[in-house]
């Protein structure tokens, strides 16, 4: 394995060579060579395009096994507000919380109000910010990974905060520490989660030595004995007391929900990598510096469109604007006390984030630029039709490759029949 | 050092092009990202060259881009066939801006644009003749080192 972790594995037994994973790619991180794929490490952003596109299902997002998270002595589930969306027919939010206990957690900490209260601290450092705009949001690791590698100067827009998971897990634990008087060792937060990417910001946090979190599973994994469970849960059995003061909102689970909590007046959402990378070449043109905050998503529709859920999309947003509208409750956070957290750097990052970016054609500049017009004259010898029959997704990414020394320009099959022919 | 190692690559841009402006300097970014230069140069090369192109989609007809880039200097080079400046000085001065309120309402004109391209170059060079077109040169100085 490499330098950085990643949550995403290739079942080589089960890979039947079809590249579908290699085309959808949005850093052209994949090539299949003799008819299997591999992931360059170093390219991958975790964004798990690839797992929903792989029609064997070779390709797995390792989160952990539901069993293994019941290892804690004290077991607390972390919902993704998402997993209130899955339900058909819809369930009513506090019968899921109360399912969470029955399939065998002690606690359940809902990450809403902290999405409500890292808004607002938002919302205050954006009145107060003079610096290079527009910020970005930091909820999406895939996004905050795509910046690291590929826009490095662009790692100083994303918003200093913790992500809300973060916040909530910690506050959570150091209060149960607190109540039970046991060891902060002993309770484990489990993320019940939307996607691969947040694996990988609880095992190897992109600007901190450790995460709060103690584990992952998939929604998909988790709905199974949950929906039995709740379905379960009769109307009478819903007790609100046992709920500990929960109450449902969406958090920031669809797009929009975050720059709309933040209320800025300059904003822009937007979801799907090829759109991002449309916005964040903007930013980087210095187009958008009128605009104070983005909130971009990998996945398309934001969490609620992520690899590991088992709704479809835009149901499930259907289902949350039914909820919101059923069960949901107005914003809670008071104000002046998340302003006064704030300002005791209560949700501020604990580490840096630092630019992570890509290997370069050649570590001397000269010999790079010598490297990159060897790699434009191979690419003008190519067929640019992007077959990918030499196992690169494109012409230019084949071309890369043979500079790199890791393909033969013999793999492209197109060239050598016209050679012959 | 080896200062005859050069990249060199021709864009055009199309005036009124609006579908179209800034895919120039996103390519020319993506370049020098690729080469490997230091992340500053990159950026301040993508502002100067994003404001160059857009001043040829807003004004005028039709433009040519030349890149160059070696190891110690990345220069790029707009020559577009359009209306001229009448007054270079006076255009080089901030907020100063000839822009119809169309290109305003697009985000444009708050005379930002040369006085923009010339902060973030080390060398400015403009010539202009009315009625005939616009050449501008500027370049951004590298170390030398890799990014």
């Amino acid at each position: 394995m490499g330098k950085y972790y990643h949550p995403i594995e290739i079942r080589t037994e089960l890979c039947n060579g079809r590249m579908k994973c290699m085309r959808i790619c949005p850093t052209r991180a994949i090539r299949v060579k003799q008819g299997k794929a591999r992931i360059i490490g170093e390219l991958c952003i975790d964004c798990g395009a690839c797992i929903n596109a792989c029609p064997s299902g070779a390709i797995v997002a390792l989160t952990d096994p539901f069993a293994s998270s019941m290892n804690f002595k004290y077991k607390v589930a972390m919902p993704s507000p998402v997993l209130f969306s899955q339900f058909r027919p819809e369930a009513d939010p506090r019968k899921v919380v109360q399912g969470l206990k029955k399939i065998g957690f002690d606690y359940v900490c809902d990450v809403s109000d902290a999405c409500e209260e890292v808004s607002i601290a938002i919302e205050e450092y954006i009145s107060g910010y003079k610096g290079r705009l527009p910020l970005i949001s930091q909820l999406c690791p895939a996004v905050v990974r795509l910046i690291q590698v590929k826009y490095p100067d662009l790692t100083e827009l994303v918003a200093p905060f913790e992500v809300p998971r973060e916040i909530a897990a910690r506050d959570m634990k150091q209060k149960l520490s607190k109540e039970l008087g046991v060891a902060l060792e002993d309770i484990g937060v489990i993320y019940i989660t939307t996607c691969a990417a947040k694996m990988v910001s609880i095992k190897q946090p992109a600007e901190k030595e450790k995460s709060w979190i103690d584990g992952a599973v998939s929604i998909a994994d988790v709905f199974g004995p949950l929906f039995a469970a709740v379905s379960d849960i009769k109307d009478e059995d819903v007790d609100q007391e046992a709920l500990e003061g929960f109450r449902f909102s969406a958090g920031w689970s669809m797009l929009g929900e975050m720059t709309r909590l933040v209320g800025s007046e300059h904003s822009i959402s937007v979801s799907g990598l090829s759109d991002v990378t449309q916005i964040l070449d903007d930013i980087e043109n210095s187009r958008l510096r009128d605009v104070e905050f983005v909130e971009p998503m990998s996945c398309m529709g934001g969490c609620i469109g992520g690899a590991l859920v088992v709704e479809n999309m835009y149901v499930a947003r259907s289902s949350t604007h039914n909820l919101l509208r059923k069960y949901g409750s107005k914003f809670k956070a008071n104000r002046e006390e998340v302003v006064g957290k704030y300002r005791e750097g209560h949700y501020s990052l604990e580490g840096e984030l630092a630019p992570r970016p890509l290997r370069p054609l050649d570590p001397d500049l000269a010999k790079a630029i010598e490297k990159k017009k060897q790699k434009d004259t191979i690419y003008d010898s190519l067929p640019k039709i992007d077959c990918g029959c030499c196992g690169a997704p494109t012409c230019q990414a084949f071309a890369e490759d043979i500079v790199r020394g890791t393909a033969k320009l013999e793999d492209c099959i197109i060239r050598e029949v016209d050679k012959d022919g | 050092m080896n200062d005859d190692v050069l990249f060199s690559k021709e864009f055009s841009v199309v005036g009124k092009d609006f579908s179209n402006a800034g895919t120039v300097s996103t390519e020319i970014k993506a370049i020098l990202k690729e080469i490997g230069f230091d992340r500053l140069i990159v950026r301040r090369a993508a502002i100067a060259c994003y404001e160059a192109e857009m001043n040829v989609v807003m004004y005028a007809k039709h433009a040519v881009v030349r890149l160059s880039a070696t190891p110690t200097s990345v220069k790029i080079e707009f020559q577009d066939e359009g209306p001229g400046i009448a007054d270079v000085d006076l255009a080089l001065q901030e907020g100063w801006s000839t822009a119809t309120p169309e290109m305003r309402e697009m985000g444009f004109g708050a005379g930002m644009g040369l006085p923009n391209i010339k902060r973030n170059a080390d060398d400015f060079d403009i010539n202009s003749e009315v009625g005939k077109g616009t050449h501008l040169i500027f370049t951004i100085h590298a170390d030398g080192e890799n990014g």
